[in-house]
């Protein structure tokens, strides 16, 4: 417990986190390339297509990865904030301010390609359902999370802000991620579950789960990559920053 | 923990529960107008306003699709198991509607039960399966019956 807390407090260091990180990113970009590139390869071209909707199930090769990380990303942006707010730890802030984009960006790649599926499948591009509704929610708290990161002229003040509005919005993972069980949707129930075997062709699950994968190496790479842009700015006067440009 | 961090950590935990409530409160006092749909055993409860644009959805019943030879009119039977409801229809279905799948069709409902839809949409499944899959499942289970 006690190296637990000693690791905890250097990671707050952003000069630590820097050089540490600097030794990840080969690994993740590596993982994420080759989890992405076969994920890709096999899903689009070898797995068999849908008795029913025929190739354009295929999307569900970028849908449920992007839908899997905007709602795990929130998780990160919403745990960075509240260890923020009681640690008053500067790189967790950073690391909220970097999550928002990434998730808003990951959000809406989940309602386009969820838009362009549903016109051939259900015959709409959208409706107003509680999944598609409450993800559109999502959308809205990470544009809020960016909106008020840029509201404030003191750091602190924006991360704490911020912090807040993160934190309330977490009420809205479980209800998107039960939204299918809870209600009538359009939208199906979930084919890859917790407990239990995915309602899903073996042949074309295992592609997804190597998306799902490349998908969290991708995530934890943009991640720390924001982040370590983001200590780089906040840190620019410092020595060990300027003689990094030596 | 230090006494400061500790009130703050209960200050976060707070706010969770705060909002997680609120939400929840929120969500059971509107919980009929977040479905998206009536289901047709409601519909025969009487619990479905009459006259007003609703959503109905369920399985379309097997035999129970009907299309006018000289239109676009088209009729099918909407059920969820004890109740059934007829849906009239007139215009192009979507690709993957199907007897035996289910559907999801937006309109008005009549004073003796009918439904008169203006949309209809598809509702997939979460299940996928290979054609030569599905094949093999649905000779497997005519040979059954």
């Amino acid at each position: 417990m006690a190296s637990f807390y000693q690791w905890f407090h250097r990671m707050g260091s952003p000069r630590w986190f820097y050089e540490k990180s600097g030794r990840w990113l080969p690994w993740l970009a590596a993982a994420a390339f080759l989890l992405i590139g076969t994920g890709l390869i096999w899903g689009l071209v070898f797995a068999p297509e849908d008795a029913r909707q025929g190739n354009s199930f295929r999307i569900i090769y970028i849908h449920v990865p992007a839908a899997f990380l905007a709602l795990a990303g929130y998780y990160v942006m919403a745990v960075a904030g509240a260890i923020g707010l009681i640690w008053k730890m500067k790189l967790a802030d950073m690391v909220m301010k970097s999550a928002a984009p990434l998730g808003a960006a990951l959000t809406f790649v989940a309602l386009f390609t969820g838009a362009v599926w549903g016109k051939p499948t259900w015959g709409t591009y959208w409706v107003w359902d509680a999944r598609i509704t409450s993800m559109l929610v999502l959308l809205f708290l990470y544009l809020g999370v960016m909106a008020l990161q840029h509201a404030y002229n003191s750091l602190d003040t924006a991360a704490r802000a911020s912090a807040l509005l993160a934190l309330v919005g977490t009420v809205n993972i479980p209800i998107i991620y039960k939204s299918v069980d809870w209600w009538y949707t359009l939208h199906q129930p979930a084919t890859i579950k917790l407990t239990g075997a995915p309602s899903m062709h073996p042949d074309m699950f295992r592609p997804l789960l190597l998306m799902i994968l490349g998908f969290y190496a991708f995530y934890a790479l943009v991640l720390i990559l924001n982040t370590r842009a983001e200590i780089l700015h906040r840190e620019r006067r410092t020595g060990w920053v300027q003689s990094l440009s030596e | 923990m230090h006494p400061v961090r500790k009130q703050r950590l209960i200050f976060v935990l707070f706010i969770i529960t705060a909002a997680s409530t609120a939400v929840a409160l929120m969500s059971y006092a509107l919980r009929q107008n977040i479905n998206l749909f009536f289901a047709p055993s409601q519909i025969v409860a009487g619990e479905a306003p009459v006259g007003v644009r609703i959503r109905v959805g369920g399985m379309v019943v097997e035999d129970s699709f009907k299309r006018a030879a000289d239109s676009l009119d088209a009729s099918f039977v909407l059920t969820d198991g004890p109740g059934q409801t007829r849906v009239y229809f007139s215009g192009i279905l979507p690709d993957l509607f199907a007897e035996g799948e289910a559907a999801v069709a937006a309109g008005v409902l009549a004073e003796d039960g009918s439904f008169m839809a203006s949309e209809v949409l598809a509702k997939h499944d979460e299940n996928y399966t290979p054609p030569e899959v599905a094949d093999a499942m649905k000779k497997a289970h005519e040979a059954n019956q």
